[in-house]
């Protein structure tokens, strides 16, 4: 493997507050401060003026279908997306099928991770057994199989009494648990936000209110259990604001907000189209503003897209019955730095952060920085080009994205995952 | 004014004077119902296919009568009897029919917006014949018809909808028809089922059925789904009927010449009492017949048919 040597570029590492024009400088796989004149000459160079280079991105909320699914995406193409996007480490999800809830299927995503991925992929685990909200599964057997977290994503554990169990019990492991906040008495056939569009539309309501009761649940016994719990996709600004208060008290909770709901409104969902329905819905330009302060002052910590990749066919349904979910890991990048640096003149810095760091720092995974002797995982990207994005001929294997067709601004154009170029000029290097 | 739609999809979508015209067309109809005449109809010919994927008895009929009325070959199947049951999709179900050779496809379907879905995959008219808790146009048109009839104009006048308007299709369609000819909508029901936030429809929201009632040219009904809805909605049908049904007492608010609609089926005892039901208020049975005469006019003009002149109606 050659070192690699990233020439003038506009150096962003959040960690090291460092925001300049400089080089990088990757050798055996780890960053380290120089190169020798030797090494120097033989290394590849990357040109990099006009580049932004920054840690690798870090998404720690994303389905890549295996086992079980993979007619919607592997581990190996979820994977390419992620790299094509920036990222070059991933959280997957334990709701496949068969459901992660136990260490074989660990071991199995293990596998086909070390086989077939380009980026790091780190698994989790379920909380409950079969993710069936009824009873614990192997918690400290999953831990030992390699989960950074358990959650039972898209299928929030409804009782409270499991919920305070499985948070004392993972507290032991110090493992964190994700929740996917929703009271499912009050979203039974709810397909969008429920208010003045889906009214007009005739479509079943998800009021807000369902988030938040979780929220504030899940705020109540993480103080009063002392474990992490990690609060996903937030949608709601009812739910901003219990967040903001819990964190003053010094609650240990931490919170994500998507792309799709930080660039969307329920408007979008006009003409019924399946590629703006997901689980949580997007909602009001109220609550959009309220995730966009929230990031701003830090009650929300990370942005994570919840790429769920869906085919043409499931998607090509009335709107009912069509399922949830749409992909992200291939326009995050772009779309985040729209809404949040070009509308909301949020320094690009603290958007990196956003998707380095903090995501990497939140489960403990070894990336989001880069620091000399960390692992050489580089985001290269062009933040002022313009690119119209073709959901269809991108990495992932289905297409179902609301961005598709649109021109988007900000491009990444080469992505390093530890010292090896998996990305660059538009293709995947394996 | 020409009409330019190949699809009838929504009543929101529509324009004063389209609806105008659909209502001018639905009169000359109906004289030639009356006279027994028959005018050239643009169907002649044409195979109108009736997917009906949710249960309908008067609908389905009405657009029957309607399309043979014009001449027109018609099919008509339901859900029980699809492939939609073997689980074929929608697109499946409809570019089959298509290639049988339909012309014209009434839809009804259990989920909104399924006939927008319908007209971007085929390039025959569709029309909506109830999708969900969206819209049912043809029962917007047919209920503003008769109101027309009775009243004159409805610019101005105070009409209510009282019952379950959060899951009716009938509602919305009638909100926006009556909108933009300038009625003064409320809309009326337990909590529940009239939320705040209809008022972005542009209707008054109200809860007081008696402030509601009072003066009062129209009260439109609509049935109380309950089969449709769980418990949490309202206590019983008893005390529905005990806050919010139509009696004799509470008819006699309104103003002395309302009239009384519902669009069917009808719970007698729950939503209205017999006795107002059949009584001489009660234009009903009317808003069934018009079904036919304005279903006839929607056939018509998106099957490309001459539109009928507000003029030409009226002589």
């Amino acid at each position: 493997m050659p070192a690699i040597w990233i020439a003038s570029a506009r150096v962003i590492d959040p960690a090291a507050a460092r925001d300049a024009r400089g080089d990088l400088f990757i050798r055996d796989g780890q960053f380290v401060a120089s190169l020798s004149a030797a090494e120097k000459k033989r290394a590849k160079k990357m040109d990099a003026r006009g580049l932004v280079a920054c840690p690798g991105l870090v998404d720690i909320h994303v389905h890549f279908r295996e086992p079980g699914q993979t007619h919607k995406e592997t581990i190996a193409t979820g994977s390419q997306a992620a790299a094509a996007g920036g990222f070059t480490s991933v959280v997957c999800m334990p709701n496949t099928a068969p459901v992660a809830d136990n260490a074989g299927t660990i071991q199995f995503i293990n596998d086909a991770a070390e086989r077939g991925a380009v980026v790091h992929v780190y698994p989790t685990g379920c909380i409950t057994v079969g993710m069936k909200g009824t009873a614990l599964a192997p918690i400290g057997s999953l831990k030992r199989a390699g989960v950074v977290a358990i959650t039972d994503d898209g299928d929030c554990v409804q009782s409270n009494e499991l919920m305070r169990r499985a948070l004392e019990y993972a507290k032991m492991f110090d493992l964190p648990i994700m929740d996917h906040c929703q009271d499912a008495s009050m979203t039974v056939g709810a397909v969008m936000n429920e208010g003045a569009m889906s009214t007009r539309l005739g479509l079943r309501g998800w009021p807000h209110a369902a988030e938040d009761i979780i929220v504030a649940r899940n705020v109540i016994l993480s103080e009063s259990t002392g474990a992490h719990v990690h609060l996903q996709h937030i949608t709601s600004r009812f739910s901003v604001d219990i967040i903001r208060r819990a964190k003053a008290r010094g609650a240990r909770v931490t919170a994500e907000a998507t792309p799709h709901h930080l660039a969307f409104t329920d408007d979008a969902l006009a003409g019924y189209d399946t590629n703006f329905k997901m689980n949580p819905p997007l909602r009001t330009e109220a609550d959009r503003r309220a995730l966009i302060a929230g990031l701003g002052d830090g009650t929300l910590d990370i942005i994570a897209t919840d790429h769920a990749p869906h085919t043409s066919d499931e998607k090509d349904r009335e709107f009912d019955y069509a399922p949830n979910g749409v992909l992200g890991l291939e326009t995050a990048l772009a779309v985040t730095l729209d809404v949040l640096v070009r509308k909301n003149k949020f320094k690009l810095a603290t958007v990196i952060d956003l998707m380095t760091r903090k995501p990497a720092q939140l489960l403990k995974l070894p990336a989001g920085t880069l620091a000399p002797g960390a692992v050489a995982d580089v985001c290269m990207f062009d933040p002022d080009v313009k690119w119209r994005y073709d959901a269809k001929a991108g990495f992932s294997k289905s297409a179902n994205s609301p961005w598709h067709g649109l021109t988007l601004t900000g491009c990444v154009k080469a992505t390093i995952v530890a010292g090896r170029i998996v990305y660059a000029d538009g293709k995947i290097s394996s | 004014m020409p009409w330019n739609r190949r699809h009838l999809l929504t009543l929101e979508e529509l324009s004063l004077d389209e609806i105008r015209l659909i209502h001018a067309t639905a009169a000359a109809f109906k004289q030639d119902l009356r006279r027994e005449g028959r005018r050239v109809s643009a169907l002649v010919g044409k195979t109108v296919v009736n997917l009906f994927l949710e249960p309908s008895t008067r609908t389905r009929l009405a657009f029957e009568m309607a399309a043979k009325r014009l001449r027109a070959d018609v099919i008509s199947f339901d859900a029980a009897s699809s492939s939609t049951t073997k689980g074929e999709t929608l697109r499946d179900t409809a570019e089959n029919i298509r290639a049988l050779g339909a012309d014209m496809i009434v839809l009804r379907h259990a989920a909104a917006g399924s006939p927008l879905y319908l007209s971007r995959i085929l390039d025959i008219p569709i029309i909506n014949a109830g999708d969900g808790a969206h819209e049912h146009p043809t029962q917007g048109l047919l209920d503003t018809f008769t109101m027309q009839e009775h009243l004159g104009s409805l610019n101005g006048r105070k009409v209510v909808i009282l019952g379950d308007i959060l899951f009716s299709r009938v509602a919305r369609s009638n909100i926006h028809a009556l909108n933009k000819l300038g009625a003064a909508v409320t809309v009326v029901g337990p909590a529940t089922l009239v939320p705040p936030w209809l008022t972005t429809l542009g209707v008054t929201v109200s809860h007081d059925l008696r402030g509601a009632l009072a003066d009062a040219e129209v009260v439109m009904l609509l049935r109380i789904q309950h089969e449709r809805q769980t418990t949490t909605m309202f206590p019983s049908l008893g005390e529905y009927t005990g806050m919010f049904g139509l009696n004799r007492a509470r008819a006699s608010w309104l103003s002395p010449k309302a009239i009384i609609m519902h669009p069917g089926p009808i719970n007698r005892g729950v939503e209205i009492d017999s006795e107002l039901a059949d009584g001489a208020r009660s234009v009903i049975l009317e808003q069934v017949t018009n079904g036919i005469a304005v279903r006839m006019a929607v056939l018509h003009l998106c099957a490309g048919g001459r539109p009928e002149t507000v003029e030409a109606a009226r002589s």
